[in-house]
């Protein structure tokens, strides 16, 4: 253990150990489900994962500001439901949609945004209250009308079956690879660019980053926008995959993204995390949760009870982590 | 004098008189006994949560896993009263299980050293799943009648048993809050859990003592909620969470820890349950109700904030 903290950052560690644990979880459903292990298990699991990434890939950068975003279940359903409203009455093309979309989930997270980082309320707050806000505001607007199928144009319909390349037996679909292009987007910048650093700057010593020169009051408003525009993108990814979309649409989504977030070892008290460590949580969480609806022993309504637990331990192993780094750092030192 | 007229109860009890005011011209027969006593009766388990989330906000922690709690709880009562044990046991065993789920949380959050937004964060999500392990999909009824009775009707005159708990409960709280040495380790933790540590307190022992009574108290409203409702489901008390933390922060108590009253947190309460009743009789639905109490959630820290911040200006 020594060497290996010794040789590694203890981020490439946890995203290692996470890697293992995934293949781990996918053995043991192997070897309890009978043919687990097919094209169809992967495609499910894979087009489920591409509506909850954008979301966790937000709520990580959210979380990397030291701040929560409970209300992005709320969000991709509004996005969701009025995009696909806007587009029965006009059958717009995939590019005005996509910005549509984003438009809307922007717009709901500068609401956040601005409460957060220029009112001083906290986020746990403020998105708990937009949580109940957002979805209010769909269940009026909708006036308990449901979004079909036949109202929207041929090509969001078309669009779950839409496979851009093969790769032997197996598909991959083109909301799969908006998904992972986002991922690949942000994993990039925040590793590169100069001004996604500063999430991580804000979130690791907010006094020292305001002492630097950095606006974080501007930094952690950014982060509520990219968080609600990555809503906005889930919203419509979910929208294309399930075609019928009600006022429930998105329900419970916070906490699939938070137990994702912090699985893929997202610190939780800022400053830390990767898109990888995401892309791996939101694909650990996403395969427990299709996997245990399929397995025969335990019923499916295990889901949230390991959801919980899963959390629990995340968090645990990082914190212990932490610790153990910190003191072996001093005594190397 | 002029200090409590400016204080943030002065303005509760103003915003109380006016939501009162406009209630009884919408319905003369507000003010009578028995619709004050459904006003109280159709929020009991939250108002009753509410007093111990005040004591654990004011300590700078906070307790999301309140609605799980009522809501196993319940559920594991059903799931004991439909095997055939009688019901007092069953009440033993949930008040017990309370106590038990009120330890984890605070066996996290002060031994491991986990924020409890994080840890509550976690319960919320873990135990709402073991209630819905325990009954699926199916609904539980049969309770016994004096159970039901013991929900539903008058102990004293009108007033049904959960209103003595609650009455019971602030008045002890508010004593524990404001009179004792313990209530001012609430407050000292609360302002800074670190100078508190090193004053010689015993950070840990008032944190865990808080989150078990917690557990303690969440699962007698979740009994109270079965009782009164006759009839348990996985999803009994989902979200009760929202409204309760509103009424305590509406009540003047600091999101930050070390400051609030259970006083501003009663008359809160009133406003609260005033506001509801008062749309219910405009024929404002459910869910309007839910989003005005959102937007009252986030003003009760904005406009404090913002008042603070005029202040530090003109100064």
């Amino acid at each position: 253990m020594n060497v290996l903290l010794r040789n590694f950052h203890p981020q490439t560690l946890r995203v290692l150990t996470l890697a293992v644990v995934l293949l781990l979880v996918i053995v043991f459903f192997v070897s309890q489900i009978d043919n687990y292990f097919s094209p169809r298990t992967l495609n499910r699991i894979a087009s489920s994962a591409a509506v909850i990434l954008p979301i966790a890939i937000g709520q990580a950068i959210v979380v990397m500001t030291r701040n929560i975003d409970l209300s992005v279940g709320s969000l991709v359903g509004i996005t969701a439901y009025v995009t696909g409203d806007i587009l029965a009455y006009a059958p717009f093309g995939p590019f005005l949609t996509l910005f549509i979309a984003l438009s809307i989930g922007a717009l709901c997270g500068a609401f956040n945004g601005v409460l957060v980082a220029y009112g001083r309320v906290p986020s746990i707050i403020v998105t708990l209250g937009t949580l109940a806000l957002f979805r209010t505001f769909l269940v009026e607007y909708s006036e308990a009308r449901t979004i079909t199928t036949d109202s929207l144009p041929k090509w969001v319909v078309e669009l779950p079956q839409t496979t851009l390349f093969s790769v032997g037996v197996l598909e991959v679909r083109v909301m799969v690879i908006v998904a992972l292009v986002a991922a690949l987007i942000f994993s990039l910048a925040l590793w590169k660019l100069r001004a996604a650093r500063k999430f991580y700057a804000v979130g690791s010593n907010p006094d020292a980053a305001i002492m630097a020169g950095i606006n974080s009051e501007r930094v952690v408003f950014t982060a509520f926008v990219l968080s609600g525009m990555l809503a906005g993108l889930a919203g419509l990814i979910f929208l294309a995959r399930f075609g019928n979309i009600t006022v429930v649409a998105g329900l419970g989504f916070e906490l699939k993204s938070i137990a994702a977030v912090v699985v893929g070892g997202v610190n939780i008290f800022g400053g830390s995390g990767t898109i990888l460590g995401v892309v791996l949580g939101t694909l650990l969480v996403d395969t427990i949760d299709n996997s245990l609806i399929r397995w025969a022993i335990v019923s499916e309504f295990w889901r949230e009870a390991l959801l919980g637990i899963l959390i629990m331990t995340a968090v645990a192993v990082d914190t212990f982590m932490a610790r153990s780094y910190v003191q072996l750092r001093k005594l190397v030192a | 004098m002029s200090k409590f007229l400016r204080s943030w109860e002065s303005l509760l009890i103003l915003i109380l008189g006016i939501t009162t005011a406009v209630n009884i011209s919408l319905a003369p027969e507000f003010l009578t006994l028995q619709n004050q006593v459904n006003l109280f009766q159709l929020s009991i388990e939250k108002i009753i949560i509410a007093t111990i989330m005040t004591l654990i906000i004011i300590n700078g922690e906070i307790d999301l896993s309140v609605a799980s709690i009522m809501g196993l709880s319940a559920c594991t009562f059903g799931t004991i009263i439909d095997v055939g044990m009688p019901a007092s046991l069953a009440i033993l065993l949930c008040l017990g299980l309370g106590i038990m789920l009120g330890a984890i949380n605070a066996f996290w959050i002060t031994i491991i050293g986990i924020p409890s937004l994080v840890v509550t964060l976690a319960s919320l999500i873990g135990y709402r799943g073991f209630a819905r392990v325990l009954l699926e999909d199916r609904g539980i009824t049969g309770f016994p009648d004096w159970f039901i009775a013991l929900g539903r009707d008058g102990l004293i005159g009108s007033l049904p048993l959960s209103f003595f708990a609650f009455a019971l409960l602030v008045a002890t709280l508010s004593i524990v809050l404001h009179r004792t040495g313990f209530g001012r380790e609430v407050f000292t933790i609360g302002n800074s859990a670190e100078v508190a540590h090193y004053s010689g307190l015993r950070v840990a022992r008032v944190k865990s003592i808080l989150f078990i009574l917690s557990g303690g108290i969440s699962a007698m409203a979740g009994l109270f909620y079965a009782a009164r409702l006759a009839s348990v489901r996985g999803d009994a008390a989902f979200g009760f969470e929202l409204d309760i933390i509103t009424m305590v922060l509406l009540g003047g108590v600091s999101i930050f820890g070390g400051k609030g009253s259970m006083l501003g947190v009663v008359l809160s309460i009133l406003i609260v349950l005033n506001l509801r009743n008062g749309m219910a009789l405009m024929n404002i639905t459910g869910h309007i109700q839910t989003a005005v109490i959102g937007i009252l959630l986030i003003a009760s820290v904005l406009i404090p904030n913002m008042l603070e911040r005029l202040r530090s200006v003109s100064t």
